[in-house]
């Protein structure tokens, strides 16, 4: 016989019950005909021979009905009544099921059957939403891709190769006319000019020779400076400066010339000390009497 | 009575130990006494170890030796050995090569992994010419063709961490006409309509992952190729030493590096086309993408000329390095998209000499 206060009185409190869940505060029942999900008189599907609850199956809620006549059949023991789609009209069903069974259960039935279609729904919008594909890394792949990381970095040389490749684009002329230093064309320039002037600069070199062992004052360049005069009335130079650092580079020239021997730098820079020399522009300032101020009328 | 074997090796070994300078004797000793033990293999060695210092007994390896303390000691003596004679060969080598003078051979090269690179059959020739009929009628022949400008779309995965964020926003400092969008959980392929909508010409996603950036999803918008990257070593701007100051808002220069292959002509291509086509050359900004090994690091760089033959650089910028992962044909569609290209680890990482890109 079906006995369910004993049933309860013995599960509930004094003895142990397999589908218990003891917590600080609350107990919880993980039988998965309970309706609500606590351990209680009234919610205890074992101690309760009149039960029902709303259960889902894939996609479908259904209601599993238990009356004491089948009590002794358990495999016939509950009743499953397959709900609609429809939130009204699974209630009506609920209601017209549950008829005159008691208030608590046809209560707790339909808000577990609310709850239910409530996370169904959610579950479709989730999975039309962006799915979270999580990937798993390989730890032992991970270190290796980080070592051949380093490796490549290292073999790499990157301030070398873009160095590199930067002073390859000024050669090509990528940038223009930016940056002033075409120093290669002037230098081959200057290179050209010194190659037609060395077979000059030989002769000048033996001349030069015999003129750097006499000790010479400032005066005697000048006028030797002058003695070019003819040579640089054709050509022309910028400034008076240059004509300085031409009289000082000829003192430098004759005062290293002894201690260095005769080399190819020392004949171009005296060629090019000739050549400054020669572009010297002298001019002369003729001191123009000021009109007297004195008003004779 | 009871007879231990003590294997004749052990205590040769710790006579070893103990005179270090073992004269022709114990080593006469210790061969006769191992003559009769071991078998004819061991004289064999003993004559080609010849040369081998004397110190160690022929034919027992290191690892015979059962007391780790003593085995250890013996390894390494057996290194310094190794490591002697190779410098004296070395000596012996420069010696010759400064006797030899102007006849010396010609110094050898040594390997290296470049070097010894399994040949791509997918190397570009630059004046293949199916090669610049592909190039000039690709999705990029629009931008190499002055007909678009490159406005980029720099965005995040969901929930964004500190790191992330500042990583786009310095992104997008170092990219013109960039600009950063929050991502509000909105799936790419409705931002991507969007954006085609509104002129953009990339789409660049940073994936984050444990508050770091760890992925790049780079899209070109009007039906481009979408490039999947694995982000690496994200250096911020605060963790460059040494670097100046904030890039400025001209158009930096772009120097790409040794894409070889197709696959990374494409991928230069794709590279190049976030910039703007004419760079200013008053900023004195550069781009760099450097691939080696398949690993492609990215420098941004402020430069200056010191003469014709110097330069000086300092860098500025974030600086990361990224590997492709999947190149698919058409904007971002993992299920369904055309996949071009994509990173099978059992294949392509088999060889060590064998890259991609």
């Amino acid at each position: 016989m079906q006995h369910d206060d004993v049933i309860w009185d013995i599960i509930g409190n004094k003895q142990f019950c397999s589908f218990k869940v003891k917590t600080k505060s609350q107990n919880f029942c993980r039988n998965e005909f309970n309706i609500t999900g606590l351990c209680n008189r009234s919610s205890c599907p074992l101690s309760n021979s009149q039960y029902a609850t709303i259960r889902e199956e894939k996609g479908q809620c259904f209601l599993y009905m238990k009356v004491i006549e089948r009590a002794a059949f358990p495999a016939r023991m509950w009743e499953k009544v397959k709900l609609s789609k429809n939130y009204e009209k699974a209630l009506e069903q609920i209601d017209q099921n549950l008829i005159y069974w008691p208030r608590f259960i046809r209560h707790k039935c339909k808000q577990r059957f609310t709850k239910i279609t409530q996370y169904l729904i959610r579950m479709r919008k989730l999975v039309l939403k962006r799915q979270r594909k999580l990937v798993p890394l390989s730890r032992k792949v991970e270190s290796r891709e980080k070592r051949k990381e380093e490796k490549a970095l290292i073999a790499a040389q990157l301030d070398n190769a873009i160095e590199k490749e930067l002073l390859e684009r000024l050669k090509q002329g990528t940038y223009g006319d930016i940056y002033n230093f075409p120093v290669h064309a002037f230098d081959k320039a200057l290179e050209q000019q010194d190659h037609e002037s060395e077979s000059e600069s030989e002769e000048e070199e033996a001349e030069e020779e015999v003129e750097q062992r006499e000790f010479v004052a400032e005066d005697e360049v000048e006028e030797s400076d002058l003695s070019d005069f003819e040579d640089m009335n054709k050509l022309k130079t910028s400034s008076d400066e240059e004509e300085q650092e031409s009289s000082e580079g000829e003192e430098q020239q004759e005062e290293s010339s002894d201690e260095e021997e005769a080399g190819a730098s020392t004949s171009k820079s005296a060629a090019r000390g000739r050549k400054r020399r020669a572009f010297v522009e002298i001019e002369y300032e003729r001191e123009v009497e000021p009109v007297s101020k004195s008003r004779d009328f | 009575m009871d007879f231990t074997e003590v294997p004749v090796t052990s205590e040769r070994k710790s006579k070893k130990k103990k005179n270090k300078r073992a004269g022709n004797k114990r080593v006469s000793e210790a061969e006769n006494g191992e003559s009769v033990g071991v078998e004819k293999k061991s004289e064999e060695k003993i004559m080609e170890n010849g040369e081998s210092s004397a110190a160690f007994p022929p034919t027992f390896s290191v690892s015979e030796i059962k007391n780790k303390q003593r085995r250890h000691l013996m390894f390494m003596k057996l290194k310094q050995e190794k490591r002697k004679q190779k410098l004296q060969l070395r000596k012996k080598k420069k010696k010759e090569r400064a006797a030899l003078g102007d006849k010396a051979p010609p110094k050898e090269v040594p390997k290296t992994i470049e070097n010894q690179r399994v040949f791509d059959e997918t190397t570009v020739d630059l004046e293949d010419e199916e090669i610049a009929f592909d190039e000039g009628t690709d999705e990029f022949s629009a931008y190499f063709n002055r007909l678009t400008n490159p406005q980029v779309l720099i965005t995040t995965s969901d929930r964004p961490r500190g790191k992330t964020v500042r990583f786009c926003e310095q992104l997008a400092s170092v990219i013109p006409n960039a600009h950063v969008y929050y991502r509000r959980g909105l799936a790419l392929k409705k931002i991507i309509p969007q954006c085609v909508a509104r002129n953009f010409t990339y789409l660049m996603v940073i994936n984050e992952d444990r508050l770091v950036p760890n992925g790049l999803v780079l899209c070109h918008l009007p039906d481009g190729p979408t490039a999947h990257f694995k982000v690496s070593s994200v250096r911020l701007r605060k963790e460059i030493k040494r670097r100046g100051k904030d890039p400025t808002e001209h158009s930096p220069e772009v120097i790409l590096n040794n894409f070889s292959t197709r696959l990374g002509h494409t991928i230069a291509r794709l590279f190049a086309a976030l910039f703007p086509q004419d760079p200013n050359f008053v900023g004195r900004q550069v781009a760099t993408f450097h691939n080696q090994r398949d690993f492609i690091f990215f420098r941004f760089h402020r430069y200056i000329f010191k003469n014709e033959k110097k330069v000086g650089i300092q860098e500025l910028g974030p600086r990361f390095t990224l590997k492709l992962r999947s190149l698919q044909k058409g904007t971002f569609d993992s299920k369904y998209g055309e996949y071009e290209w994509v990173l099978k680890r059992h294949e392509m990482d088999a060889c060590r000499r064998k890259f991609q890109l």
